[in-house]
């Protein structure tokens, strides 16, 4: 296989990458842009996602799409429930107070996985992909479900975007972000926007999980990489701003998969974590941001 | 703080050390060895403590300076063959110069940038001992030498091979640093940080260089728990990357909020506290993390004063 070729074949896999953390990061952003929470449980949510369609992919053993398709339901409601729950238990009670949420996050983040540890059991376990088509290139043949994985994470960002700037939903969390005391002034009940945001934001990171299981199998310890990697995006693209995120995502997304090829994965690791540390030191609005009101 | 105030307040910090240093002849081998692992923990925690608990700064990055510790006296024994008190001396220094360096850069950011700045930093130090794990021994770790168990100081033999030896060395340990935290913090020192909890603005205002205090609250933050850290690895003899893990981070915080931030005895107590539970609960249950979440949330949402904290506020307002 030539270098083009190569690149290409990089690219696509940067690109499913991206789609995945896109999506859970987007889901962050939004619940730090309008609670000003930082969910440390975030990865966590994930990983009840992709455990979640494990167990109800299961019960449809000979229909691998049916059982895929019930998962992209079951699982983003669960969690968003899970998630919900923990708002109106937690972080209600804690009035959103910065330092005390992201202690208790943190409290959340081990008390999860040790519940799916042992319920689930520590064993990682494939979810079949709904179909099997192999897209045959040129060069090389290519899962038809990974473009799906793509073309499933676009539609879905379309979505969120018509949301928050055509919907009466969207205006509703726009303004709670934008001035949460007079917001309530005008009547919009901020506490349970808070809430549904809370729930909102996990059920994108369980979406993501149901469309990487089939690629990644589901684990008791996935959701620490993406909750690293979604911090890593929500700061560069400066944190709670949406089309940030969405940039920083693809960018890094895309590098995430060339810059592994070249360089030892710790060492990423420790030069992209350093990186983004002193982004958060010096550009604290992050790279792309306007300045800030 | 009145004199009297002072003087019952150390007369309870020194009734306690008393205690503690008594408790050695009645223990049990087991007991000891528990005592002084909670000790050089509590260490670790009180570092932890005079950053969060009276600057108002709280730093989800500690274990780096633990870790820092833990190699500076490590990595000079086992590959330079440093005796033991110098060792323990570049453990110390290794530890501030880290401290320096990551407050310099976390220093710049507040609330939200500064837990995720100082998280994101310690992660590095972690990621930094599984890369050079040729050095440092990486995941698996390293055993001291049996050379390096036996020092003399001062003209005197010690073998910390010796549990008892191992006691006392860690308690002179926590007795320096609780009387180093009485002076610094019951003291000018001490008062402007408390401002700055309480109200950073208005002290800055007031003239105060608010910059230059908390840099050195820093400072002194991450050299106690550092030093807390070359003690482990000489006393126990072993270095290992779980050090500069994210989950010592979370265990200093964990015994400091249990015991009462902001209290100079919370953390020795959160300690105590806490591994004697988890050292009851593993014989009923092996889900420690699941505990750790657990009694987080319960002390965020029903206890955030933390034990001593609440009681300095019920009946004993002198209590430091």
């Amino acid at each position: 296989m030539g270098l083009g070729p190569f690149f290409f074949l990089a690219t696509l896999e940067g690109l499913v990458q991206a789609s995945v953390l896109v999506l859970t990061a987007v889901g962050l952003a939004l619940v730090f842009g309008v609670m000003r929470v930082v969910n440390v449980a975030h990865g966590e949510f994930f990983m009840l996602g992709a455990v979640t369609a494990w167990f109800v992919s299961s019960l449809f053993p000979d229909h691998p799409a049916i059982g895929f398709i019930a998962a992209l339901v079951v699982s983003p409601l669960f969690v968003g429930t899970v998630a919900f729950i923990s708002d109106r238990l937690i972080l209600r009670r804690l009035k959103y107070n910065a330092e005390s949420t992201i202690v208790a996050t943190i409290g959340l983040l081990y008390v999860l996985q040790q519940s799916v540890l042992m319920s689930y059991g520590p064993d990682a376990r494939p979810v079949d992909p709904p179909f099997y088509y192999t897209i045959r290139l040129p060069w090389f043949g290519y899962s038809s479900y990974k473009l799906f994985v793509i073309a499933a994470a676009a539609v879905l960002l379309g979505l969120i975007w018509f949301a928050l700037k055509r919907t009466r939903w969207g205006l509703i969390m726009r303004a709670t972000q934008f001035d949460s005391e007079t917001a309530q002034a005008f009547g919009i009940p901020v506490e349970r926007v808070y809430s549904a945001v809370f729930a909102i934001g996990a059920a994108l990171a369980a979406v993501a999980a149901v469309l990487i299981v089939p690629i990644q199998q589901a684990h008791y310890l996935m959701g620490t990489d993406p909750l690293l990697l979604s911090f890593t995006v929500v700061i560069i693209g400066g944190l709670g701003s949406i089309q940030g995120t969405i940039i920083a995502a693809v960018l890094i997304g895309l590098s995430d998969g060339i810059l592994s090829v070249f360089f030892s994965p710790t060492l990423a690791k420790i030069v992209s974590t350093l990186l983004v540390a002193l982004v958060l030191v010096f550009r604290p609005n992050g790279l792309f941001a306007k300045a800030r009101r | 703080m009145t004199s009297s105030d002072t003087r019952k307040s150390l007369v309870l910090h020194g009734v306690v050390l008393v205690l503690l240093f008594a408790v050695q002849f009645a223990a049990s081998d087991y007991m000891t060895l528990t005592l002084t692992r909670m000790m050089v923990l509590a260490v670790f925690a009180m570092g932890f403590n005079i950053l969060y608990g009276y600057t108002g700064l709280l730093s989800l990055g500690h274990a780096v300076f633990f870790g820092a510790g833990v190699y500076g006296a490590g990595l000079t024994i086992y590959h330079l063959g440093w005796p033991v008190p110098l060792a323990f001396a570049a453990g110390i220094i290794g530890s501030a110069v880290v401290a320096a360096g990551i407050g310099a850069l976390a220093l710049r950011t507040v609330r939200d940038s500064f837990m995720i700045l100082t998280m994101m930093l310690s992660q590095v130090g972690f990621l930094l001992v599984l890369y050079f794990n040729t050095v440092t021994g990486g995941d698996q770790g390293l055993s001291l030498p049996q050379a390096s168990r036996v020092f003399t100081l001062a003209g005197a033999s010690v073998d910390l091979a010796q549990p008892v030896t191992r006691y006392n060395i860690a308690f002179v340990l926590l007795l320096v640093t609780v009387a180093l935290s009485f002076t610094l913090l019951q003291g000018p020192f001490g008062r402007v940080l408390r401002a700055i909890r309480e109200n950073e603005a208005r002290t800055e205002m007031l003239g105060y260089d608010v910059r230059r205090a908390k840099f050195f609250a820093f400072v002194i933050s991450g050299t106690v728990a550092g030093m807390a850290g070359a003690a482990y690895a000489i006393l126990f003899g072993y270095i290992g990357a779980t050090f500069t893990g994210i989950q010592y981070s979370i265990e200093a915080l964990l015994f400091t909020l249990l015991g009462g931030a902001g209290t100079l005895l919370g953390p020795l107590l959160g300690t105590v506290l806490m591994t004697m539970l988890i050292d009851r609960l593993s014989e009923i249950t092996s889900a420690y993390f699941l505990w750790l979440g657990f009694i987080l949330i319960a002390l965020t949402l029903w206890f955030p004063k933390g034990l001593l904290g609440a009681i300095r506020q019920r009946w004993l307002p002198w209590l430091t």
